[in-house]
């Protein structure tokens, strides 16, 4: 009784996906690396199209040891980068992490990223769920950087 | 009015009270604003260099002489950039965000500046040696398919260029960066000419067409 109920479920939300977002979604992109450096950074552009604040929990790749959300800070001349603590995306907002701001640093790289191949990369969300994503590798933000909705 | 400060009658002591606390407040603000100034970056936003770096000497020359560790090993002296103009940078591999961005900028805005491929050389210091092998410098600065000179040195090689170069440098240990630390480091580029003369900086929130503008002094 149970299966075929969420299965008809998840084809309606399916169906409804290509008409109108819903949901959280994640695109962004990933700065190559050369052979020798372990840490790397990824640029995340969350949408938000759910109904409430989605909270990113966390963020994992099969490409690196540990991966975490970083803000890097230039105050008074001088380049800080910490811990960005929770990342929160109210109902109907975008957030775009880019160059000098919000990344996410992937720590201890098993192989280089390489130019023109992609970074699988897992997002999770507190409501939204799990999102399995894989971000283009290239060496400058993409030419249209996204605006405010 | 409901603010409880108003509703004290006995006013004649109560006035004088608030006036010493006022003075009070200003001395200390004063103070602090002292303090700020003082122990703040020697960097300013604004590109201009205080001299804040030694502060014993009223003539203190940015840059001068200096000897490194090549990405090939080997000792990297100053005195090979005579003749050519050099923007210097400090950073460390271990920073994903600020470093690339920097170099990928200085490598386009060189390519912008149209006068072939090095018309200046681009110098990037560490300030992570502990980490950054010259192996890992040499790698770090080949990222940016554009010649980069990746450099290196002992704790106190790299202490000595930095305060040199008037850059703030600092160990911050960060449970969540790798081996447990980050470092923080003056973010401006530094411009020198030919001679191996300080010009200007560049700072990360500057406009391209300053940035240029300036590169076309020490190129000129």
């Amino acid at each position: 009784m149970m299966k075929p109920c969420l299965l008809a479920l998840a084809a309606v939300a399916a169906t409804s996906a290509t008409m109108a977002p819903t949901g959280v979604q994640v695109s962004g992109w990933a700065r190559p690396t050369v052979n020798g450096q372990s840490s790397a950074a990824a640029y995340l552009v969350i949408r938000n199209y759910g109904p409430g604040a989605d909270r990113l929990v966390s963020v994992s790749s099969p490409a690196a040891n540990m991966a975490g959300v970083h803000r890097s800070q230039i105050s008074g001349g001088v380049a800080r980068m910490r811990s960005a603590g929770s990342i929160v995306v109210p109902a109907g907002k975008m957030l775009a992490m880019a160059p000098g701001g919000l990344h996410v640093m992937l720590m201890g790289l098993r192989n280089p990223l390489r130019t023109g191949a992609t970074l699988p990369l897992t997002v999770l969300f507190e409501h939204g769920g799990e999102r399995q994503i894989r971000l283009p590798i290239q060496m400058n933000a993409p030419y249209d950087q996204p605006h405010g909705h | 009015m409901t603010n409880p400060m108003d509703t004290d009658p006995p006013a004649g002591h109560s006035n004088l009270r608030r006036v010493r606390l006022i003075v009070w407040a200003i001395v200390l603000i004063a103070l602090l604003a002292l303090a700020f100034f003082w122990l703040r970056p020697v960097v300013s936003t604004s590109g201009e260099v205080t001299q804040r770096a030694d502060p014993g000497s009223s003539n203190f020359q940015l840059g001068g002489p200096f000897t490194l560790t090549g990405a090939d090993g080997k000792p990297f002296s100053s005195a090979s950039l005579a003749g050519t103009p050099y923007v210097m940078f400090f950073g460390f591999t271990h920073c994903p965000d600020v470093c690339p961005n920097t170099l990928a900028r200085l490598v386009r805005l060189r390519q912008q500046l149209g006068k072939g491929e090095t018309p200046f050389q681009i110098v990037f210091v560490t300030v992570d040696p502990e980490r950054d092998t010259p192996e890992a410098v040499g790698s770090y600065a080949k990222l940016f398919n554009s010649p980069i000179i990746g450099l290196t040195g002992t704790r106190a090689q790299i202490d000595q260029v930095a305060k040199q170069h008037a850059i703030y440098e600092a160990k911050v240990p960060d449970a969540s960066a790798p081996d447990g630390y980050t470092m923080d480091h003056g973010a401006a580029a530094l411009l020198f000419g030919r001679d191996g003369k300080f010009v200007a900086t560049i700072a990360q929130e500057e406009g391209d067409e300053a940035a240029i503008a300036k590169l076309k002094r020490i190129t000129a």
